[in-house]
Parts: structure tokens; C-alpha cells; sequence
């Protein structure tokens, strides 16, 4: 086989090579260049995050608009405080509301806002006050046996809390 | 009595052959890398090598990198849907590819397709007393013939797993998309949202050079070493696919074990 064309052969094969790393870290691994839009931060202060984790997207009306980028708590009050980083071209209104949200039913956990009616919007490094917490599985299902179970023992059909 | 002491020597004989041949591999390895100067200055050399391990290599690594990932988006998609949880299908596909099957059957496939054509390659040079005229002619064997296979296998290797975990995504892509429907958005960004580029995607490519080093290291050390007779070659290349494939797979372990 002549030199030239093994030449051709190995450099195709060391190109498709690279563009394959080039696939899985951009197209799989979602490698995406941090340069490319402007972010704000915003935290929010929340009694229980559950399951969230550090990269779980930040999402209004379902359209992620930016990710949980750190989770501290907060050794003062004892409450987890989630730093935001959010689109420069999504802006919020100073009463936005943050929830701690389920992806299904076993899914990953998320944080969804929800616009509020101020005029003004939210500036980098804002808190945002109104918050709700996660929903843990194991509490609901503490509450719900204690509820049955009150019920059960004073067998009043009138009973509701 | 000897009847009683033959299996006791028997077995201390396959011992001490099995050290003697770890020392010899090891020392051979130390070998190649003091003699690879010639093949990284005579690049070309490396490159004819590329030509036959790796670009030969990859039909059967596509095509397998393909079928493997169509199988893991069918089985994957029948267990993940027992638990409602179908979405999760392209980072089930992705991960198991990254993170043990790209390198694992990759390397496997590289050692039975170009690491046997190797070692049949120098074992039928040794017998056919290639390398001895070469000594006389003053050319070190090891530089000219034996270093450039080693860094053939050794840049090939990484190259021909991430291409096999590309067309595995393919074909996850393939089954669970285009035949079983299920949302492409949701097939990559539950991908994206699940695999790190360090840590499964680095991990993965260091993995596959490692058992490119292990396979062809084998390879060529067993053409080497391999008795100068059509029977010693052939035994030599059976040998070749089954040590790599066992070292690939013990390898694995102690990779992952320190990785994730």
C-alpha cells in the first residue's frame, strides 16, 4: 500500500477520533461554555431542600432559566440558603416566589419561580423571601398515618382537621 | 512417592514460569520504552501501524458500537418503563457506554482483532528468523518492530472507544427515539443533566488507554516470546486474546475501584 494513502486512512481515523471526544463532551457531557450568556445570582432561603442538589435547574413556567450553582445553611437561623444563577435575559420581579418542586414522581428535584406583581425586578444578590420547602415523602406519610390513625381511635366521621 | 510429589512439582514449576514471565513482560515493557525514541522520531513508522490496528479496527468497532447500544435502549427501555421511569433511558444508555462498556468491549474486540494479528505477525517474523537479521544488520528489533505497534496500540485505543460510545449513543438514540418514541429532548437532556465531563467521559477515555497499553503490551511481548514454530505462533496468538482479555477485565476492577 502506498505511503500517501495510508497517510489519508490514519488521518481520517485520528479526526473521527477527535470529533467523537468533541461529541461526547459537548453534545453528552453538555460541556457548554459559561462565556457565551451573562448570569445573575439570586438566593433563597428554604427550612428543608429535600433531595436538591447542586446543577438541578431553576425553571419558571417550566423553561429553565438557570441552575442551583452552591447550598450552604445557614449556621444563624438554621435554614438552607441556595445560591441561583440565572439567565441576564430572565429578570424577576422583587415578590417572586421559589418552590422546591418534584420532577414525577421519583424524578430529580428542581426549583420552580413564580412571577410576582411588583414593578420592580429582583437585582444580583437578592434574596428572594417567599419560599416553600420540598416535599419530603417520609413526613407526608408520618402525617398521614398520625391523621389515620387519630382517626381510627376516636371513630368520629365528623372529625376533620 | 513420586507419584505423590509430581503434582506439587508440577504446580511449583507452573509457578515459578508464571513469575519468570511477569519479570519478562516487565522488563520487556521497560524495553520498549527506552527504545520508542526511533518510532516517535520516524513517526511514519507509528503511522503505517495506526494504519493496520486501528483504522482496520473500525468497522467491527462501529458496527458492535452500534448493536451493543440498540441492545442496551431495548433492554434498558423495558426495565426502566416497569418503574415509570422510561425517561431516564438516554442517561442509562450514556453512562453504562462511558463509563464500563465503551472501554471494556472496545478493548476486548481491539485485542482479538488487531492484538492476535500482531503477535501471529512477530511470532511468524521470529520464526521465519526476521529478527535475528535484523540484529545482524545492526537494527534493533525491539526499536523498529515492536515499539511502533506498541504506540500504534496505544493512541488507537482511546480513539476507537470513543467511537464506539458514540455509535452506541447512536443507537440507544436509534431504539429509544426513533423506534419506541420516546422524546428526543427528553432522551439527551436527561443525558446531559446526569453525565460529567470529568468524571465519566475522562475517566472513561483514561480507562480505555490503559487496557490499550495492557493489550498491546501483551500482544507484542507474546509474539516475542512465542516458540519459532507454526505450532508455538498459533498457541502464542490464542494466548495473546485470552490474557488480554483477562487482564482488560481484572484491570476494569481495580480502575473502577479507584475511579468512582
Amino acid at each position: 500500500m502506498k505511503r500517501s494513502t495510508i497517510d489519508l486512512w490514519v488521518g481520517l481515523f485520528v479526526a473521527i477520533g477527535i470529533a467523537a471526544m468533541t461529541f461526547l463532551s459537548l453534545k453528552v457531557a453538555n460541556l457548554t461554555p459559561q462565556s457565551g450568556s451573562e448570569t445573575y445570582t439570586l438566593t433563597a432561603d428554604f427550612d428543608n431542600i429535600g433531595g436538591l442538589k447542586v446543577k438541578a435547574p431553576v425553571k419558571s413556567s417550566g423553561v429553565v432559566v438557570g441552575r442551583v450553582t452552591h447550598i450552604e445553611l445557614d449556621t444563624k437561623r438554621y435554614v438552607a440558603r441556595a445560591t441561583l444563577t440565572l439567565d441576564k435575559q430572565y429578570q424577576f420581579s422583587r415578590d417572586t416566589s421559589a418552590e422546591i418542586l418534584t420532577a414525577g414522581l421519583l424524578g430529580e428535584q428542581y426549583i420552580g419561580l413564580v412571577q410576582g406583581g411588583d414593578p420592580d425586578n429582583l437585582a444580583s444578590g437578592d434574596r428572594i423571601s417567599l419560599t416553600s420547602s420540598a416535599m419530603v415523602l417520609e413526613q407526608l406519610i408520618g402525617k398521614f398515618m398520625t391523621s389515620f390513625a387519630e382517626k381510627g381511635s376516636q371513630d368520629a366521621p365528623a372529625k376533620t382537621e | 512417592m513420586n507419584a505423590l510429589l509430581n503434582p506439587i512439582r508440577r504446580l511449583g514449576a507452573l509457578s515459578i514460569n508464571a513469575i519468570w514471565r511477569l519479570g519478562f513482560i516487565s522488563r520487556f515493557f521497560v524495553a520498549i520504552l527506552l527504545n520508542s525514541g526511533q518510532s516517535l522520531l520516524r513517526f511514519q513508522l507509528t503511522i503505517r501501524e495506526v494504519y493496520f490496528a486501528g483504522v482496520l479496527s473500525l468497522i467491527i468497532i462501529i458496527v458492535s458500537g452500534l448493536f451493543v447500544g440498540m441492545v442496551l435502549g431495548l433492554q434498558g427501555y423495558n426495565t426502566l418503563a416497569r418503574f415509570g421511569s422510561a425517561d431516564a433511558l438516554g442517561a442509562l444508555v450514556a453512562l453504562s457506554l462511558l463509563r464500563e462498556l465503551g472501554p471494556v468491549l472496545a478493548a476486548l474486540l481491539f485485542a482479538s482483532r488487531s492484538g492476535s494479528a500482531m503477535t501471529a505477525e512477530i511470532g511468524l517474523m521470529k520464526a521465519t528468523e526476521q529478527l535475528e537479521a535484523m540484529s545482524v544488520m545492526a537494527v534493533n528489533p525491539i526499536a523498529r518492530v515492536v515499539a511502533p505497534r506498541f504506540w500504534a496500540g496505544v493512541i488507537s485505543m482511546p480513539i476507537l472507544a470513543a467511537l464506539f460510545n458514540v455509535m452506541g449513543i447512536f443507537g440507544g438514540y436509534l431504539v429509544g427515539v426513533e423506534m419506541i418514541g420516546l422524546d428526543a429532548g427528553t432522551f439527551w437532556s436527561q443525558m446531559q443533566n446526569n453525565v460529567d465531563l470529568h468524571y465519566d467521559v475522562i475517566n472513561g477515555l483514561i480507562k480505555s488507554l490503559f487496557f490499550g497499553m495492557a493489550v498491546t503490551l501483551i500482544a507484542v511481548f507474546e509474539g516475542y516470546d512465542a516458540t519459532p514454530t507454526a505450532a508455538g505462533v498459533s498457541s502464542a496468538t490464542t494466548r495473546t486474546v485470552v490474557t488480554s482479555a483477562l487482564v482488560i477485565l481484572a484491570l476494569d476492577f481495580v480502575l473502577t475501584a479507584f475511579m468512582f
